[in-house]
């Protein structure tokens, strides 16, 4: 016989890059209330972001934007019965501590919130609780790989409704991955080091013919053909930040855009979802954002 | 012997993992998001996911009925979310998800708690002795997993319980439900093992 049924390992890097893994094809929107929570979750969301202030606010308002207030998130993990994720920024390890003690099921460490650390970013690894990091190109997602994100996402140019800068970093990240693979074993030590990479995770992506953990877009997508061009180019699934809730009928869009993610494929259903859903968020022209006022950038 | 078609419903979780799985066992498959994809398949697996997600767009895109008519008649296996789909009952179910009401199982939600709480543990799993000589341990993901609360009807046959008793594998007939996630290990046999249910 079997010595089976032995004792449970928590918090492996399986165990949480795992519920990445369950999120794909799936929306995951930014929230700021529980009532948005529940919307959210009614329209089909997969997880819900919890934070402050979506980022085209962000973006209006200035300031320094931080972690919520831990009353706020619990309201939101009270509220809804998917998966509760919450951002901290960068480097700060002790939001990430709170958010852990709170039983958040993913972190983000987002560049959309002002960077406590302008150097390094959090040791993910001794976390219990999976993180969620931004790139913008192979060599940033593998940084944070190696520091113990459990899943990657597309920067894009958060808070702008502008689909530009998520299409340019999801090519990025792809276009990269292709050229890996088309090398030989003995340039991926050099080109390693031209990414500012692990070369164990190069060699990996290599064989994988995609980056180890699951890989979603973000920053800009407003719309349900927005949704379906990014799972078109590749990725896994799809945050929308202020492009619902900045957006004339939230529900509606909401669930529109659930739909357009799981049907990326089917023209006609992309048709028949985007049709008559009001106003979408004004949004902003990434062209006309000066360089210093960018999120993307933002992450070492 | 012609292969058989398996469908993976991919409304939305980890059906890819699926989908490499059976095509390393020499299945043909197929993705599932509309009715007219179930035609011609022999049998089914539910992945795992968002069981609210996937059950409101079974409901919109009008997959249940054709669902529950394909599970009254081929093997049909739910992962995790498909197990919370595939049962009769359960509790901590999101007010109104819709349920396939295919096997005589009560499934509780969310069961283990949050994501911290997530683990990984191995199984004694006796059934797969029928598709694996040596059947050691099988290594389990459970991912904010539900439980198999309770077997309501005497033809459910459990396949595997924690130490504690808890239910995490059960098989009526040709439908199986697993709490767990075969799909994201190297380890195939559980894929063999729902296979050798197709006649």
């Amino acid at each position: 016989m079997t010595d089976g049924n032995g004792k449970k390992d928590v918090a492996s890097f399986k165990v949480k890059a795992g519920l990445a893994q369950m999120l794909k094809g799936g929306v995951i929107m930014d929230v700021v209330t529980a009532e948005h929570a529940k919307i959210a979750e009614d329209a089909g969301a997969v997880a819900v972001m919890a934070l402050e202030r979506v980022p085209a606010d962000i973006r209006a308002d200035g300031g320094v934007a931080r972690m919520s207030d831990p009353e706020l998130i619990l309201q939101i993990m009270e509220a809804v019965s998917i998966p509760v994720m919450a951002k901290v920024r960068i480097g700060h390890f002790v939001e990430a501590q709170i958010l852990e003690s709170l039983g958040v099921d993913y972190i983000d460490e987002s560049e959309v919130l002002t960077p406590a650390d302008e150097a390094h970013h959090i040791h993910k690894h001794p976390f219990k609780v999976p993180f969620v990091c931004g790139c913008r190109n192979l060599g940033e997602a593998l940084r944070r790989i190696a520091e113990g994100a459990a899943m990657i996402r597309t920067k894009g140019e958060a808070g702008t409704g502008d689909v530009v800068e998520a299409v340019r970093h999801a090519r990025s990240v792809f276009g990269e991955i292709h050229r890996l693979q088309t090398m030989a074993d003995e340039e991926l030590f050099t080109y390693a080091k031209d990414l500012g990479a692990p070369v164990a995770l190069v060699q990996e992506v290599k064989e994988l013919g995609r980056l180890p953990v699951v890989n979603f877009a973000a920053g800009g997508i407003a719309t349900p053909a927005d949704a379906a061009l990014m799972m078109q180019l590749g990725v896994d699934g799809v945050f929308v930040g202020s492009g619902i809730f900045k957006s004339g009928d939230p529900a509606k869009r909401a669930a529109a855009i659930v739909k357009a993610t799981t049907h990326f494929r089917d023209a006609k259903i992309l048709a028949e979802v985007s049709r008559n859903l009001g106003e979408p968020m004004v949004g902003r022209q990434v062209t006309d954002i000066p360089d210093e006022e960018r999120i993307a950038g933002r992450g070492w | 012997m012609t292969k058989p078609v398996v469908g993976v419903l991919a409304l939305q979780g980890d059906f890819a993992e699926h989908i490499a799985v059976l095509r390393r066992l020499g299945a043909e498959t197929r993705e599932v998001r509309l009715p007219a994809d179930l035609a011609g398949l022999d049998a089914l697996i539910i992945p795992g996911g968002e069981s609210t997600t996937i059950g409101k767009l079974a409901a919109e895109y009008e997959l249940i009925e054709p669902l529950r008519k394909f599970g009254a008649a081929r093997p049909v296996w739910g992962t995790c979310a498909g197990a919370i789909l595939l049962s009769r009952d359960a509790t901590r179910a999101k007010h109104g998800q819709p349920l396939l009401g295919l096997m005589d199982i009560t499934v509780q939600r969310n069961a283990f708690g949050r994501q911290v709480d997530s683990f990984e543990t191995s199984l004694d799993v006796p059934a797969l002795a029928a598709v694996a000589d040596d059947n050691p341990p099988f290594s389990a993901v459970f991912i904010r997993a539900p439980m198999i609360e309770s077997a309501d009807a005497p033809d459910v046959e459990v396949l595997a319980s924690l130490e504690d008793g808890t239910i995490v594998a059960a098989r009526q007939g040709k439908l199986l439900a697993t709490s767990f996630h075969p799909e994201l290990n190297q380890d195939d046999r559980f894929h063999q093992y729902f296979l050798s249910l197709l006649p």
